[in-house]
């Protein structure tokens, strides 16, 4: 192996209760990894409906110093995985309503079929591993939201693709 | 000294975010301390942290067996995640 297949990979992880500019954080990501040929993101937001249940909001709680190692964590094993450039997850906590930002995922890379697999594949071991938890608020009441079969399988697939 | 937190449904449960645990001199594994924090605290405690699908950290990474404990440890106690 040489030292330019080791080379490091800079990024950025936050966890915080404050609201993000998505165009300065894209901004943010072309500048810090001097990336010629593509960002992929993904947004996500509080849902209105889930489970057929009307959400009147989340309260998002993590434990602090492991949440943001588990997501560095996830971030390179993606990047040895896919050449990347840049890379950037920023995750919310605290009292969030229907509608409101929750999650970016910000993936620089010299092409689009690394950047849009490894924001997948690092979305997809967020939801499964990265310690977080939502508390919804419904119909007055509160209530932990349990996690879904789905997330695992998808987490899952990226490791039989790495067996391959 | 050990530090064992626990978070969302389980902090809400044991109605307790973090204890101190004094380390013993003889040590401590991952499963001795939880039976240790049952039996100071009671059946409530013990049937909280047997629920199934509880996730035991120790020092911020996620452990799927029991774990010699070292003094100065940080052992958490949580459900699944559900971020993102």
């Amino acid at each position: 192996m040489t030292t330019a297949d080791t080379m490091q990979l800079a990024f950025t992880v936050s966890v915080q209760e404050a609201d993000f500019d998505i165009a300065q954080l894209q901004r943010s990501l072309l500048a810090g990894a001097a990336a010629e040929g593509a960002i992929a993101t993904f947004t996500g937001y509080v849902r209105r409906d889930n489970e057929n249940r009307q959400v009147e909001g989340l309260e998002l709680e993590h434990y602090p110093g492991m949440t943001e190692a588990s997501i560095s964590a996830i971030i390179e094993q993606a990047a040895k995985r896919w050449p990347l450039l840049g890379a950037c997850v920023v995750h919310r906590v605290g009292k969030l309503v229907p509608g409101d930002q929750i999650v970016w995922v910000g993936i620089a890379s010299a092409h689009r079929e690394a950047a849009f697999s490894a924001c997948e594949c690092i979305m997809d071991f967020l939801k499964t591993q990265a310690p977080f938890w939502k508390k919804e608020q419904s119909s007055g009441n509160g209530h932990w939201v349990e996690p879904r079969e789905i997330d695992s399988t998808r987490a899952a697939r990226w490791h039989e693709d790495t067996a391959e | 000294m050990l530090k064992v937190l626990f978070f969302a449904r389980v902090r809400e449960q044991l109605g307790c975010a973090s204890v101190d645990v004094a380390w013993p001199e003889t040590g401590l594994d991952l499963d001795a301390l939880q039976a240790q924090l049952c039996r100071e605290h009671g059946d409530e405690w013990r049937e909280v942290l047997a629920q199934e699908n509880m996730v035991r950290a120790v020092n911020q990474v996620v452990v799927a067996e029991n774990r010699i404990l070292c003094d100065g440890d940080e052992v958490a106690f949580f459900p699944p995640v559900t971020g993102g």
